[in-house]
């Protein structure tokens, strides 16, 4: 075994297109995890599995981009959450406007709609009005509603309220529109709301018969509140779509590019801190093993033969089963396997090191073992180590997926394994619902590629026969 | 006599470490299992008990009744051995031993297809399914990456060698069992080609079975081929770029041997000790890791028995599998030691 120090290891690897290409995945992806949480709240990641807060989002929607592919512009699920606030008032009446404005250049109607605000009054209940901008400059009014009173003298306090598409008053409102405007009188039953503030104008816009009218929309909220501790406290509206995002949906709702993109860190730290954790056990149990000798030696080797044989993947489940599957305990399970195969190769390392002349002339002269191991055995290992990390990072990845896969993993920390576990629960396969598979998968793949190409690059950089070929 | 003695070395140590993992088993599952099989011996009893309408009629109070029962389920219970706690010697010690010569009683909740409660009978059904599968997926897989593997190494660097290197680190970053899931959306539901699930509808006894069976092999052995030979051909690649740089290969040149027989008659035939150790390896990791992929393809092999019995705490059955995973990891590197001297001769036991 040849010496390499870690600086000609770095000029020998560099030579390597693929290590570069791995390095720059890898760089990507640490990319990717500094905009998973710099971007992606934690908050809609720690709500993953809970089902309330997602149910403003569409139910296995494809991704957006489809759209590109098929060419069937798809109108787009719109959740949105930051209005234009303007502050005005009329006499003693404090009227705050809540302005959406979005573009719609899609060629199929909404599915639906929903305004959801949030409200802070007291003993005079507050005025809502709703009212859509079209791209042709009509303005259609909507709902009207007061809200519900309170008693004399009560303390102002919140309330939530939504109004949604299919409420009666929306209908009966948009006839009268029909019957002022256009001089058409429709019956409310007969309108859709969804497709009437899309539609293109005409006689026929009442159901949408007249085909979407593409542009840039504005919904408009207006409130009129009475008190002086009265103010709204949020609002927010969906235009219900049938594709979503960059990631699509699952059939929770849940909005995938959350977990997509918050499962990159999460499998990169489980990576790299079982890789590096591994390693280092493995590589301190190996040098001590053959650096001592004797009945201590045969007594390690033959613990690290029952950690060879062992099955990995039962004895990882029953572990998960019985003890626990937080995320750090199945780490601590993956070093429990990881450590044995770099162990062996430091032992029989440390055994041919040891028998080197210039070992025997530095014990000699005086050295202590401690010293031998550190200075003159564990620096020859090192570059190996780093191999052996990049390789292992991956199979940590496949195996923490692989658990999750199995419906083993932390409930509280999703990862791409247990996205993949969902996907193969509720028959992504089956139903076609191909990007809950894709993209996880696809994570899981390009994150251990990135580890695979440096692992091999290392390899031929160490190995002096494949050097250069 | 060197021999001898190192034969008796390896067995011993076999025995040890067959030992320890039957004992670890058991020491992971024993505290949980207990607990779950003993709260269902009692409501199994209670229910019996109280079903038997004559039974009952002959109590006249209440705690009779229940004195009765409380008797009944610790009868049960010391018929079962569960009397003295998972970690007792003479507990551990019995099954231990029972274990080691292949007696692993009777299982908890899981049948065979006659209906069989005898662990070793349920092993023995699932393990042909296992072999059928993996078995012929990496012979394929390991003659096909040796085939692409040898033409790689003698062509190294040529644009078929980067496709061969990049296939591989590809081929070996992609979960097996995701892919069989894109693969099963893709032929099974989208293209319809193949069955989605691996288990053919019809009962073995069935004279069309052998053919269905095969039929559901086909995807995901085509699946595993695909996306294992990428590993192997790298593999082999490595060790014959190794070997092609020996002088006794320059030598042979130099003497007019033709190309081929240089590849496969000396570089290969040199590289051969070390691939025949990774196939029998190869070969018995397949039991273990195929969990997974059987649960995706649904193939009724060791793998899902293992899962299903994980599912149920059935801890005989997961005793047993463990032990015959291990059994026979353990046989298959020994073997391959004992291969690895037949082949090279430079390496003589003892």
């Amino acid at each position: 075994m040849s010496a390499l120090p870690v600086g000609s290891l770095w000029k020998e690897y560099r030579r390597y297109r693929s290590g570069l290409a791995g390095l720059a995945l890898l760089a990507s992806l640490l990319a990717l995890s500094a905009m998973a949480i710099a971007l992606v709240p934690l908050d809609a990641y720690g709500q993953w599995n809970n089902p309330s807060y997602w149910s403003e989002y569409p139910k296995a929607a494809p991704p957006a981009w489809v759209n590109y592919i098929t060419g069937l512009k798809l109108p787009e699920h719109l959740v949105l959450k930051d209005p234009i606030i303007d502050r005005s008032a009329i006499g003693r009446v404090k009227v705050i406007t809540h302005t959406f404005r979005f573009a719609f250049p899609y060629e199929a109607f909404p599915d639906d709609f929903l305004f959801k605000f949030s409200l802070k009054y007291g003993a005079s209940p507050p005025l809502v009005e709703l009212s859509a901008e079209r791209p042709d400059g009509v303005r259609m009014l909507l709902a009207r509603s007061a809200m519900p009173p309170r008693s004399e003298g009560s303390e102002a306090r919140a309330y939530d309220s939504a109004i949604f598409s299919t409420d009666r008053n929306l209908r009966v409102n948009l006839a009268n529109h029909l019957a002022e405007r256009l001089g058409i009188l429709a019956s409310p039953d007969g309108i859709s709301p969804e497709r009437m503030i899309f539609a293109k104008g005409g006689p026929s816009m009442a159901d949408g018969g007249t085909g979407v009218l593409k542009g840039d929309y504005a919904f408009q909220a207006r409130f009129f509140l009475l008190g002086d501790q009265d103010d709204v406290i949020s609002s927010s509206l969906v235009i219900g779509g049938k594709v979503f995002g960059l990631f699509g949906t699952d059939d929770l709702r849940r909005d995938l590019s959350v977990g997509i993109l918050w499962g990159t860190p999460i499998a990169l730290s489980i990576g790299i801190s079982v890789a590096v954790l591994s390693a280092l056990i493995g590589l301190a149990y190996g040098v001590i093993s053959g650096y001592h000798g004797g009945r201590l030696d045969e007594l390690m080797m033959r613990l690290n033969d029952v950690a060879y044989a062992i099955p990995a993947l039962p004895f990882l489940i029953l572990l998960a089963l019985s003890l626990g599957r937080s995320l750090l305990y199945v780490i601590a399970y993956l070093i429990l396997f990881g450590w044995v195969g770099i162990a062996k190769v430091a032992r029989s390392a440390a055994l041919q090191i040891k028998a080197a002349p210039y070992i025997e002339a530095v014990e000699l002269l005086g050295a202590s073992s401690w010293r031998v191991i550190f200075r003159h055995i564990v620096p020859q290992l090192i570059p190996y180590a780093i191999a052996n990390i990049a390789l292992s990072v991956p199979a940590a990845i496949l195996a923490e997926a692989g658990l999750s896969f199995l419906g083993l993993g932390d409930p509280r920390v999703p990862t791409w394994g247990q996205i993949l576990h969902d996907a193969q629960l509720h028959g992504a396969a089956a139903r076609g619902l191909w990007w809950w598979a894709l993209s996880p998968g696809m994570m899981l793949a390009l994150s251990s590629l990135a580890f695979v190409m440096i692992g091999y690059a290392l390899d031929r950089a160490l190995n002096p026969r494949m050097r250069g070929i | 006599m060197a021999l001898k003695g190192f034969l008796i070395q390896r067995a011993l140590n076999m025995a040890a470490i067959l030992l320890i993992t039957v004992l670890l088993t058991m020491a992971i599952l024993g505290p949980s299992a207990d607990a779950i099989l003993k709260r269902a011996i009692e409501q199994e009893t209670r229910t019996e008990i109280l079903q038997n309408k004559e039974l009952v009629g002959k109590f006249k109070d209440p705690g009779e009744l229940e004195d009765y029962v409380k008797s009944q389920v610790q009868g049960r219970i010391s018929s079962m051995g569960l009397n003295d706690p998972w970690y007792s010697p003479k507990r551990l010690w019995t099954i231990a031993i029972r274990v080691m010569t292949l007696d692993f009683g009777q299982s908890y909740y899981i049948r065979g297809y006659g209906g069989s409660s005898n662990v070793r009978d349920i092993i023995l059904e699932s393990l042909p399914r296992t072999v059928l599968l993996f078995g012929t997926a990496t012979l394929l897989t390991a003659i096909l990456g040796i085939l692409i593997g040898a033409a790689a190494a003698k062509r190294a660097g040529s644009l078929l060698d980067k496709i061969v290197m990049g296939y591989a680190a590809i081929s070996n970053s992609f979960p097996l069992w995701w892919i069989g899931m894109l693969a099963i959306l893709l032929f099974s539901y989208t293209l319809r080609i193949f069955p989605a699930r691996a288990t053919p509808p019809i009962p073995p006894a069935d004279p069309a079975y052998p053919a269905a069976l095969l039929y559901h092999m086909a995807l995901p052995l085509l699946t595993m081929v695909s996306m294992g030979f990428g590993g192997w051909a790298y593999m082999v690649r490595n060790l014959m770029v190794g070997m092609l740089q020996e002088d006794y290969i320059m030598v042979a040149r130099a003497k007019g041997v033709p190309e081929g027989r240089i590849l496969y008659g000396h570089a290969l035939r040199s590289a051969a000790p070390p691939i025949v150790t990774m196939m029998a390896l190869a070969l018995s990791g397949s039991f273990g890791g195929a969990m997974i992929t059987e649960a995706v393809f649904d193939w009724p092999g060791l793998g899902r028995l293992y899962w299903e019995a994980i599912g149920l705490l059935d801890v005989p059955v997961i005793v047993g599998l463990t032990y015959v995973s291990t059994l026979v990891f353990l046989l298959s590197v020994f073997m391959a030691d004992i291969l690895y001297g037949i082949l090279d001769p430079r390496i003589r036991i003892g």
